[in-house]
């Protein structure tokens, strides 16, 4: 039961594909126009992460943004979300520059997911590889489920984004 | 689309509007069961309980297939629809992110050609 999601065919964009590869993992993969040093700095600085990693659809602001990004250094992402603010952290496992990094995800307590990225850059371009891995296959049903509910909450919130951003991209 | 929506949405109220066809749903969430342990389970004749079972098996939520003389039931495609839809909405979340790492990556690599035509003067 691999159910597989392609974006449609566009002449300029890249496509992200999502792919549940077992049970308990969920793989990201999309290649980006760049070199892959570039892009690997992009995921481990901080004041570039924070341009780029909450989507937009999901209607919420970055209040901070840190990261350490060395093994055994930490990483925590706090959003303005409803009532109360959410912080999202944890702890590099692995970093090896330009080709590979890992981190767990702490918010939800011990045991959470393990995300691992690579990085393989093919003639100027990289192909970056995102692998989400559960503890079990029932967390990460739960995951999705949670996942759909928070989509549900945020949904009201997206009129109010796109004009937020319509005025931003205007400057 | 929006008709076969509507009509999947109204065979699947009808489908949950009895209390048996609901219980059955519980029952085969916990295991499947052949349509003889079911009727057996709701007090019900075989015929009354095909009925039902065919209903649900209408709606999408339950398949059933038969294996020799007994016809088995199970939870149906709708639970692939689910983790489909789902799938889908964190491949948005994803495609949105990238499409901005792009933009920033785009910036970068422009960022550095004009340095080196700096570095070069």
């Amino acid at each position: 039961m691999n159910a597989k999601i392609e974006s449609k065919p566009a002449p300029v964009k890249n496509r992200t594909t999502v792919e549940r590869t077992s049970d308990r993992e969920v793989t990201v993969t999309r290649t980006v126009n760049g070199p892959a040093r570039i892009v690997f700095e992009a995921f481990t600085k901080a004041e570039l992460l924070k341009r780029w990693w909450v989507p937009k659809s999901l209607g919420m602001k970055l209040l901070s943004c840190e990261v350490d990004a060395r093994v055994g250094g930490k990483y925590r992402l706090v959003f303005d979300a409803s009532p109360e603010p959410a912080a999202f952290f944890g702890t590099y496992v692995e970093v090896k520059p330009y080709s590979r990094l890992a981190w767990t995800n702490d918010e939800g307590g011990a045991g959470g997911p393990v995300t691992t990225v690579t990085f393989e850059e093919q003639g100027g371009k990289t192909l970056v590889v995102l692998r989400e891995r559960h503890p079990s296959k029932e967390a990460l049903d739960a995951a999705g489920t949670g996942a759909v509910e928070a989509m549900v909450e945020t949904f009201d919130q997206l009129d109010e984004l796109l004009v937020a951003l319509g005025e931003s991209s205007g400057q | 689309m929006v008709q076969y929506t509507t009509s999947r949405l109204d065979a699947s109220f009808a489908a949950l509007s009895d209390a048996t066809r609901r219980g059955v749903l519980e029952q085969l969430g916990r295991a499947d069961a052949s349509i003889t342990d079911l009727a057996d389970k709701f007090h019900m004749t075989l015929t009354g309980m095909k009925k039902h079972v065919g209903v649900l098996e209408q709606a999408g939520l339950v398949t059933t297939k038969k294996i020799g003389r007994v016809r088995t039931c199970q939870l149906g495609p709708r639970r692939l629809e689910e983790e489909t839809a789902w799938l889908e909405r964190y491949r948005r979340h994803w495609d949105e992110r990238f499409d901005e790492l792009e933009k920033v990556v785009e910036e970068l690599k422009r960022k550095e050609k004009s340095d080196e035509r700096k570095n070069r003067k």
